[in-house]
């Protein structure tokens, strides 16, 4: 066995119990592993219609055949549930440490099912599970969580935990492991906090085989060389982190401020990758097995920890109208803390400020805090009230659509599919509008990062207006990118890698005959995969939108001033491109195709 | 005429975030502005003109904004 360990462990909440089944090799290559792969079993498994919180639902934590092996950035596992803020299947990653330990400790796959009468957590030592009394922890917040459970459990154990967001049952609940990292999108927290789960620690001393270890060397030395010689990961993500973004987006006015009332925020410098850099940086930092190393370390107050994404710096920043990059910095660890997805908290805090200054939301609800664009005070203090669901806090703790919905306003939600838009304002990236709108999980950047052609210009630079050839570009994309999740590694691998990369990675290590275009072709099945059990669970066809103000109301100012975007002209050709109908439901002769 | 030259990231060290550049006679595309600031083209991985992406030997005019950046991440 070869990448895979073979083993799924299965653990059932309400007995305590478990069993360790033998994971069908064939079928999960066919799929190749974690989202993927998740899918698959999920879809097999799982009734599509179930209640996201009802104990049928299932939380699944999935490795690829990559993760834990030698291959750079193989840390990542995720995480697939069906979506209580989408209704959507979930698939979330993470990357840290924790995705590598779970290789180590012998599986693939963890299917958690069913709930516990209590609180919870789950100790995995390679094949000894524990289920144990989580009431002490209920409450807590993550780094408090996590310290706790590292001293108490074998050294060396990786933590994933919830926050009080997930216990409270907040649509916008994140699973968080190794402290900050977040497996962040579409509320799987929340499904985690619905069990009583609140953590699982795991410790393997299991080292996954590889195929064919003399070919893997030699092709990591290949590898390195392009990581290093690739200008976006040896030189721009290692010194700024995704932050940089700031001031890009910013400059060709794309970058959404005032929950997207214009995409030009004249204080961008102020939170920018740059300020952050010399005000605010104490060292950077790396997840397993990375020689790119974007992340951020930061002063916090008076303390330090993880430093805000670019997402973050805009959900919580032009988002909000807000430039107060201190503010933001606290915002971020206070989403780490309580477990919450820093695009979906951020961007419902923007919705709700509109809300507020459109008059649906009245000044007695605010309990004497404010709620204005640019006012950086309370932020900090409305993110601890969604995670602990107080007051109006409960309300926004919904997302940004239920909360809208809820004042009879949903047109001031920007979200596809009910999952909140991020920092890229598609009106003037017009693939980049095309992929959020079919995204299988609702408002998204990473199911296909068409900014990479259409901003940053690889491979190459396309015009971001123009929506010539955009279909082929967000299909490829999204393909190639439900392939890499499915393999264990970072996205940002693919700045470098194409899809022949991926092919001779699996190879090496799995034994596999994979070529570019059964990389593609794998991702286009994972793809049809999702959009049926979507399908299957009443997301109509027709949810392939994006909000009206994205369609109607033209960018009023800055670089891409007069620019609306041209869904409509894109999606025939998107949906004919995938063999899909006019409606976008999948042909039987291309599900046949796929071999679904 | 002026054009308003604004840098990110390395490129602004020991250099400056945003200046305002009278065009002398000979300067009149990026590629001068380039030579005169020292920054080798091939280190530019993204021009704007005015927010747009913009080649190297676009004639500029009164009023424009450059852009400039070096590789920069993705999020
Ligand atoms: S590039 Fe960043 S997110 Fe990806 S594995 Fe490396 S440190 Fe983690």
């Amino acid at each position: 066995m070869y990448g895979y360990n073979g083993k799924i462990l299965r653990i059932n909440l309400k007995n305590k119990s478990y069993n360790i089944e033998k994971l069908d090799t064939d079928m999960a290559k066919k799929f190749i592993g974690g989202r993927g792969l998740g899918t698959k079993i999920f879809k097999d498994e799982v009734n599509p219609k179930v209640d996201a919180f009802s104990p049928e639902n299932k939380l699944l934590i999935v490795s690829g055949p990559l993760t834990g092996t030698p291959i750079f950035t193989s840390g990542r596992y995720m995480v697939v549930t069906k979506s209580p803020l989408s209704g959507t299947i979930a698939s979330s990653n993470s990357g840290g440490k924790w995705g590598a330990e779970l290789k180590f400790a012998g599986y693939d796959v963890i299917i958690i099912e069913e709930k516990a009468d209590k609180p919870i957590y789950i100790e995995i030592v390679d094949d000894k599970i524990e289920f144990k009394d989580a009431s002490y922890l209920w409450g807590k917040v993550v780094s408090e969580t996590t310290k706790i459970l590292e001293d108490s459990s074998v050294q060396g154990a990786k933590i994933m935990t919830i926050g009080p967001a997930g216990e409270n049952l907040s649509k916008m609940a994140a699973i968080m492991n190794d402290n900050d990292r977040a497996a962040g999108r579409s509320g799987v927290g929340a499904v985690m906090g619905s069990k009583n789960l609140k953590a699982i620690t795991i410790k393997g001393s299991n080292k996954p085989q590889v195929y064919d270890s003399d070919a893997l060397k030699k092709l990591s030395k290949e590898l390195l060389v392009k990581i290093k010689e690739n200008g976006v990961t040896g030189q721009g993500l290692p010194t700024y982190g995704t932050a940089v973004l700031v001031n890009i987006l910013n400059e060709i006015g794309c970058h959404p401020t005032n929950n997207f009332q214009k995409s030009y925020f004249e204080n961008a410098d102020e939170i920018s990758g740059e300020t952050m850099a010399e005000k605010f940086l104490i060292k950077k930092t790396a997840c397993f097995r990375c020689p790119i190393g974007c992340g951020r370390h930061v002063r916090i107050g008076d303390g330090e920890g993880g430093g805000p994404e670019y997402e973050t710096l805009w959900s919580f920043g032009s988002d909000c109208g807000i430039d107060d990059l201190d503010a933001i910095i606290k915002a971020n660890y206070w989403c780490n803390e309580m477990g919450l997805d820093t695009i979906s908290a951020g961007a419902t805090i923007a919705a709700a400020i509109e809300l507020h200054q459109e008059g649906y939301i009245k000044d007695e609800e605010l309990d004497g805090l404010s709620l204005e664009f640019g006012n950086g005070t309370d932020i900090v203090e409305w993110t601890k009230r969604i995670g602990r669901s107080e007051g109006l806090g409960r309300k926004m703790a919904e997302g940004s659509y239920r909360l809208a919905e809820s004042y009879g306003a949903p047109e001031l939600s920007m979200t596809v599919k009910k999952l909140e838009i991020p920092a890229y304002d598609p009106r003037g990236i017009q693939g980049q509008g095309l992929q959020y709108a079919t995204s299988n999980r609702g408002g998204c950047h990473v199911r296909g990062y068409l900014i990479s052609p259409e901003i940053l210009g690889l491979p190459e630079q396309l015009d971001r207006f123009k929506i010539e050839g955009k279909a082929m570009w967000a299909k490829t994309f999204q393909d190639l990118t439900a392939s890499i999740d499915s393999l264990g590694l970072c996205l940002f691998t693919s700045f470098a890698f194409g899809a022949e990369d991926y092919a001779n990675m699996v190879n090496a290590i799995c034994g596999t005959n994979h070529t570019a275009d059964s990389i593609l072709e794998t991702g286009d099945r994972i793809w049809n995969l999702e959009k049926q059990f979507n399908l299957d669970a009443g997301i109509a066809p027709g949810e392939d939108k994006l909000p009206k103000r994205l369609l109607e109301e033209k960018i009023p100012d800055g670089p891409s001033k007069g620019w609306v975007h041209k869904l409509s002209e894109l999606l025939p050709e998107y949906y004919s491109l995938r063999g899909w109908n006019k409606d976008g439901i999948p042909k039987e002769e291309k599900l046949e195709e796929l071999g679904l | 005429m002026k054009v308003e030259v604004r840098l990110f990231a390395t490129f602004r060290n020991e250099r400056f975030k945003k200046k305002s550049f009278e065009i002398s006679s000979g300067i009149t595309t990026p590629k001068e502005i380039l030579a005169d600031l020292g920054i080798k083209e091939s280190s530019v991985a993204i021009l704007l003109v005015n927010g747009i992406h913009s080649k190297i030997n676009m004639p500029l005019k009164d009023g424009d904004i450059i852009s400039l950046f070096p590789p920069v991440g993705g999020g």
